[in-house]
């Protein structure tokens, strides 16, 4: 849809970018021992402007739409809320509401104690990694796009090596390598788009872009590029050691919702910018690369012994599942796309695997404090020491398997039946397969986890709000399994004026 | 040959020496280098887009060079970022991003 004017509270858009920003600037004014009551109190807000923009979108069935300075693209930039936006931007604050709740043991500083660096840093970068978010979610130009981007790589790469360790350090590097390289491709592909159109506006570009080499190799690159900072195999090399890591209040962010920005990105440069009908020996390649990294990663997710970096390989895995979304799409002529099966599907799998990863990994931060080892083989007593974490932990996986009433039960069953009535055989093999193998490295954690303490072994006392933060989010993840039906007309708010 | 497509030459020229560099330099100064060799390629890219564009009596598009300087400050603040990882990698003793660690006097100013 065109940008016309600004809609009536257009203002909350602004207020859902600034907010973290001024928080964050909050933490540097006001002296850094408040950086944890700063950074609640702006999550608190935040939160409230992210549902007050989804009741919005959803009470008018139009998206929201606030133009900077007045004015209109191309001239000018706007941010837009439409249904996939707001979904999104209540799916960050949600779960950086309960990650605040969790990290509040492990980053406050003492109350009569020097400032310390550690809790300042984390909650600086955790405000300016929500910014960063929102930004991508609503920006409606390339390039504004192409800032969101950046800032959330900076924000999250000093997240990796929070504790300063060479492993640690290495992996952050390796991150932000990766990283860069994924933003130059892209920057590169926004300059040929300019050169071929003058204008960087998603919603000018769609009624503009041709079938020609220019537009094909410039959506290459800015695909490739995304494809780098997704950790789609096999460019994930660098985000097992990286999540892995950092924190588990860090890794939780960065699995659940970083690696979700570029692959929002990829999903409107193919729906609303690539020329329609979109290629079909590109998106078979997407999703080829997509089945891949379901097959090769979950078959290393078996592999590993710690439990952080079974949980890391295993989010490379269901990254793939998004990428599966593009053939499945384009068979369904009769509906527009963002109507059909696939593409709630899809969307319906990024927001149950952010919530379902995000509870897997503070979970596996607790057992981890509570034990003070994350080595699989010996997890046991775990479930007598932490329950409550042990049970998210399941209930998370079971998200992650695809089995009934979960969120990724339903998500993976849309993908299964849009599949299935484009004829894509191996697609709908895949699927299942990585269910199988889902399952498998969830029962092994699982399993472990319940089994007899070993003689002699102590644990740690885990506080119960941070223990029901992490369940919070598994129920939520299991709880997506009873809306099926809805999301179809809230996701397609907003695109009504897209041919 | 017009003056954009010889620039245009140097920034495709560009970009294939620093992505060279990316992807088959071990060494993460070296890396870091070839990225900005990339990011050179693309600005000038950028600039070459401004000078096709001119129009209405100006001599370049304004709406590229704008955006190149963006790009450059996320470019410089980017290098700084990985500067500053790679000498506390270096502090914690462990020269490279992957590979068996290089002779210290590679690296050195």
């Amino acid at each position: 849809m065109m940008a016309d004017a600004t809609t009536p509270g257009g203002g909350l858009l602004v207020l859902a970018l600034m907010l973290p920003a001024v928080g964050m600037l909050a933490i540097f004014a006001l002296g850094l021992r408040h950086a944890e009551r700063i950074a609640h109190a702006t999550l608190l807000a935040g939160l409230a402007v992210a549902l007050a923009v989804a009741v919005k979108v959803g009470q008018s069935g139009q998206a929201m739409t606030y133009l900077i300075g007045g004015w209109r693209p191309p001239l000018g930039i706007a941010l837009q809320a439409d249904g996939l936006s707001a979904v999104l931007m209540v799916m960050t604050a949600v779960i950086l509401c309960a990650v605040g709740v969790f990290a509040r043991g492990s980053f406050s500083s003492p109350r009569d104690g020097a400032e310390t660096r550690r809790p300042f840093v984390f909650w600086s970068l955790f405000l300016g990694l929500w910014s960063a978010l929102n930004c991508a979610w609503l920006a409606r130009d390339l390039f504004s796009l192409f800032v969101a981007l950046e800032l959330l790589t900076f924000s999250a790469v000093p997240l990796v090596c929070l504790d300063g360790s060479r492993e640690t350090l290495r992996a952050a590097l390796r991150y932000l390598l990766f990283a860069l390289a994924g933003s130059v491709l892209y920057l590169m592909g926004t300059g040929l788009i300019y050169g071929a159109y003058g204008t960087m506006d998603i919603a000018t570009l769609h009624h503009l872009t041709r079938a020609d080499w220019a537009t094909s190799l410039a959506l290459g690159l800015m695909i490739v590029g995304l494809m780098a900072k997704a950790a789609l195999f096999p460019l994930h090399l660098w985000l097992p050691p990286a999540h892995a890591g950092a924190p588990a209040a860090a890794s939780a962010v960065l699995s659940a919702l970083v690696v979700k920005a570029p692959f929002v990105l990829i999903l409107r440069l193919w729906f609303e910018v690539a020329p329609q009908p979109a290629s079909t020996p590109a998106g078979a390649m997407l999703a080829g690369l997509g089945a891949a990294s379901i097959l090769f990663c979950s078959v290393m997710a078996l592999r590993q012994a710690r439990l952080k970096l079974m949980i890391a390989y295993s989010t490379v895995a269901q990254v793939g599942y998004l990428f599966l979304v593009f053939p499945l799409v384009m068979g369904s002529a009769a509906v527009t796309p963002w109507e059909s099966v696939g593409w709630t599907g899809g969307v319906l799998q990024l927001v149950s695997h952010a919530f379902a990863k995000a509870a897997m990994f503070l979970a596996a931060g607790l057992i981890a404090e509570a034990l003070g080892h994350d080595r699989i083989a010996d997890l046991g007593g775990a479930a007598k020491a932490v329950p409550v974490t042990v049970a998210a932990f399941a209930l998370a996986g079971l998200s992650l398997m695809g089995l009934p009433p979960a969120g990724g039960f339903i998500a993976k069953l849309m993908l299964l039946t849009a599949a299935v009535e484009t004829a894509n055989w191996w697609i709908a093999a895949t699927i299942l397969a990585g269910g199988i193998l889902a399952a498998t490295y969830v029962f092994r954690v699982v399993g472990s986890a319940l089994a007899e303490a070993p003689e002699g072994a102590g644990t740690t006392a885990i506080a119960r709000s941070r223990e029901l933060a992490v369940l919070a989010l598994a129920l939520i993840a299991v709880a997506l399994g009873f809306l099926p039906l809805q999301p179809f007309d809230y996701l397609a708010i907003g695109r009504g004026g897209m041919p | 040959m017009t003056p954009a497509t010889l620039y245009g030459l140097c920034a495709a020229a560009l970009v294939a020496i620093g992505l060279f560099g990316l992807i088959l330099h071990p060494t993460p100064l070296r890396k870091v280098i070839s990225f900005n060799l990339i990011g050179s390629g693309t600005f000038l890219f950028f600039g070459i887009a401004a000078r096709r564009g001119a129009a209405a009596g100006f001599l370049g598009d304004p709406v590229p060079q704008a955006m190149v300087i963006t790009g450059i400050v996320v470019a410089f603040a980017a290098t700084a970022l990985a500067v500053a990882l790679l000498l506390r990698m270096l502090e914690a003793g462990a020269p490279t991003v992957d590979g068996p660690p290089e002779q210290p006097d590679d690296l050195s100013p």
